[in-house]
C-alpha cells in the first residue's frame, strides 16, 4: 500500500508513472535510478508491502554529507510535479508466490491515484532471441490496448519495433503464437493485468545478458528519452550521451569491495 | 544460460530473481487441492506469539498488554549474549512471552510443542522500573535493534581483510532524533532480513528506531564481538539500563565457557 511521506497523499492525477520490472540485469532498476537521479526527484512516500525481500540502506541518490542519512527501504515512490512524473523504484526481488498479489495491489493503486498512465522499464534474455531479433535493434516496446489509442502515431513516428510474439511453448512446433518475455519477472503479468483492466500502459524493454548492465541501462534510458524527452534529446556527437545522465552515489563498488594488496 | 569450461550449457542463475517464471505457470494450473495443501502450509507457517508459561496465544499483541517506551531486540548469538549478560542482567527482568514459529527448514514438524530451548525469540519486561514500561502511546516508543554481519559483506574501497574488525556501523529512521554512537552505514552498504524488516517497518510509521550492526569476521558465539557493542551502553537508548559492567563482564565470560565446551569435540 502506498504510504505517503508527509502528512497527506500527493495528488498524482494526470501523472504518468515510471516504474521498473525486476528482471535480468537488473536493468529497469537501474535505469529507474538513473532516472530519479538525474532528475533530482523528491521522495513522496513508500509502497509498504510484504511482497518483497524487506531491505534498507541510507540515501541511495546522496549527493553531499547533508542528504546522505536519510534511510531507504524496498520500494519507495518519488515524483517530478513540474513534469507530471512519477517514479517507483523497486530494489529487491519478490516473495515466493507473492508477484501476482503485488501486481495487483500496484495496479489498483494506479487506478485510485489517479495516474494516467505507466510506463514499466524492463529487460529480457538476450539468448532466447530469434533470428531475426539477433539481427535487429535490442529494443521493444508493447502498449495496452488503451495505450495504443493515444500514442499509437508518436511510437509510429519513432520507427520503434514492436515486442513479437514467439512460440508459447518454444521446444514445441506446432504450438500457439503468444508475447513471452522470458526473464522480464512480473512484466508479462502487469501488461496481461493492464490490458484486462483497460490501464494504459506501455512496455519498454532491452534484451540484456548478466554482466555489467550499466551500458544497458543507459541505453534503455536514452531509448524512453526518444519518447518522453526527459533531459535534452541526443545530439549527433555520441561522446556526449553518457554523461547526460547522473550516476547515482550508490552505485559505488558494485562489484564489491577493494583488493588486499598481498594478491599483487 | 551459460557455457561451462566442459562445453556444457547450463542454466545460470539470474540476480534478478526470476527463474521462478515457471511458478506463474503452476498458479494457473494449481486445482483446488494444491491451493488447499499450499493455504494449509501458510497457516502452519504464521508466527504466533504465546503467553510464557501458560502457552497459551496471546489475545491481544504484546505492545498492548505490555506498552512501552523502549523495545529493544537482538538478533543472532553474539547481540543476544551481549543484551543478556550486560542489560538483562541489571534489574529484574521478567518472561512475557515468547514468538514460534515453523517453516520447513525446522528440524521437528510439531508445531505447538516446542520446549523453551527451541524458542526462537522470547520477549522480557523490566520489573523493577515501570517507567521504562509506563503506559505511553506508541508515538513515544523507540526501537533499539542489535544484530551482527560477516564483515566480507561490508563494501568499502580498502580490502575487507584490512578492516578493524568488529566494528559498529548504525541506521536510523527519520524519526530518531538522537546521534548513534558510531559513524552511520556508508552507501552502498545495505542491510536485509529481520533487522531491515523492522526498520523499513518503523520508517514507513514514522517510529523512532536505530539498528546498530556490528560487522565482525567471527559469527559464533566470540567475546570480542560481544564487547563490541560496549559503546552503546553510553546512548540514550541503553542508558540507566546497566547497573553493573564488570560483573557483565564476568557473567558473559561464563556464557562463552559453556559454549566453548560444547562445541568443541576435537581438542
Amino acid at each position: 500500500m502506498f504510504v505517503p511521506c508527509g502528512e497527506s497523499a500527493p495528488d498524482l492525477a494526470g501523472f504518468t508513472l515510471l516504474m521498473p520490472a525486476v528482471s535480468v540485469g537488473n536493468v529497469g532498476q537501474l535505469a529507474m535510478d538513473l532516472i530519479i537521479s538525474t532528475l533530482n526527484m523528491s521522495k513522496i512516500g513508500y509502497f509498504y508491502t510484504d511482497c518483497l525481500v524487506p531491505m534498507v540502506g541510507n540515501n541511495p541518490y546522496a549527493t553531499a554529507e547533508g542528504n546522505s542519512t536519510e534511510l531507504s527501504i524496498n520500494a519507495e515512490v518519488y515524483s517530478l510535479p513540474s513534469r507530471k512524473l512519477v517514479a517507483l523504484q523497486l530494489r529487491s526481488i519478490f516473495i515466493k508466490y507473492k508477484s501476482k498479489p503485488f501486481c495487483e495491489k500496484l495496479l489498483s493503486w494506479v487506478k485510485s491515484s489517479g495516474c494516467a498512465r505507466v510506463i514499466v522499464l524492463s529487460s529480457s534474455h538476450s539468448y532466447q532471441r530469434n533470428d531475426l531479433q539477433l539481427r535487429s535493434t535490442p529494443f521493444r516496446y508493447l502498449l495496452t490496448p488503451s495505450m495504443q489509442k493515444s500514442v499509437q502515431n508518436k511510437i509510429k513516428s519513432l520507427n520503434w519495433e514492436e515486442m513479437e510474439e514467439s512460440r508459447c511453448i518454444p521446444e514445441i512446433d506446432d504450438s500457439e503464437f503468444c508475447i513471452r518475455i522470458p526473464g522480464g519477472g512480473i512484466t508479462k503479468t502487469l501488461y496481461d493485468e493492464s490490458c484486462s483492466k483497460e490501464i494504459q500502459m506501455a512496455v519498454l524493454l532491452k534484451f540484456v545478458s548478466e554482466g555489467d548492465n550499466i551500458p544497458d541501462a543507459l541505453g534503455l534510458v536514452e531509448y524512453l528519452n526518444e519518447w518522453l524527452q526527459i533531459i535534452k534529446p541526443l545530439s549527433d556527437d555520441p561522446t556526449v550521451s553518457t554523461s547526460r545522465w547522473k550516476i547515482p552515489s550508490s552505485w559505488r563498488l558494485l562489484f564489491g569491495s577493494g583488493l588486499p594488496p598481498a594478491l599483487f | 544460460m551459460a557455457a561451462t569450461f566442459f562445453g556444457e550449457v547450463v542454466k545460470a542463475p539470474c540476480r534478478a530473481g526470476t527463474e521462478d517464471e515457471e511458478e506463474e505457470e503452476e498458479g494457473r494450473r494449481e486445482t483446488p487441492e494444491d491451493r488447499e495443501v499450499r493455504q494449509q502450509l501458510a497457516r502452519k507457517r504464521e508466527v504466533r506469539l504465546l503467553r510464557r508459561q501458560t502457552k497459551t496465544s496471546l489475545e491481544v499483541s504484546l505492545l498492548e498488554k505490555y506498552p512501552c517506551s523502549k523495545f529493544i531486540i537482538a538478533i543472532g548469538n553474539n547481540a543476544v549474549a551481549f543484551l543478556s549478560s550486560f542489560v538483562m542482567n541489571s534489574g529484574v527482568w521478567e518472561e512475557v512471552g515468547c514468538a514460534k514459529l515453523w517453516n520447513e527448514w525446522c528440524r521437528t514438524t510439531d508445531t505447538t510443542h516446542l520446549s523453551s530451548t527451541e524458542a526462537f525469540c522470547v520477549f522480557y519486561h523490566l520489573k523493577s522500573n515501570p517507567l521504562v514500561f509506563g503506559s505511553c502511546p506508541r508515538k513515544n516508543m523507540q526501537i533499539t535493534i542489535l544484530t551482527c554481519r560477516h564483515v566480507t559483506d561490508y563494501k568499502t574501497s580498502e580490502s575487507t581483510g584490512s578492516l578493524p574488525s568488529p566494528f559498529l556501523r548504525a541506521l536510523k529512521t527519520q524519526n530518531f532524533k538522537d546521534s548513534a554512537c558510531c559513524p552511520l552505514l556508508e552507501q552502498p552498504n545495505i542491510v536485509h532480513d529481520l533487522p531491515a524488516a523492522v526498520l523499513s517497518y518503523c520508517q514507513v510509521w514514522k517510529i523512532p528506531a536505530i539498528l546498530y550492526l556490528c560487522y565482525t569476521d567471527v559469527m559464533k558465539l566470540d567475546l570480542i564481538t560481544v564487547e563490541a557493542f560496549k559503546p552503546i551502553l553510553s546512548t540514550r537508548s541503553l542508558k540507566g539500563l546497566v547497573k553493573n559492567i564488570p560483573q557483565s563482564t564476568e557473567i558473559l565470560k561464563k556464557l562463552m565457557t559453556t559454549n566453548e565446551i560444547q562445541s568443541n569435540i576435537y581438542t
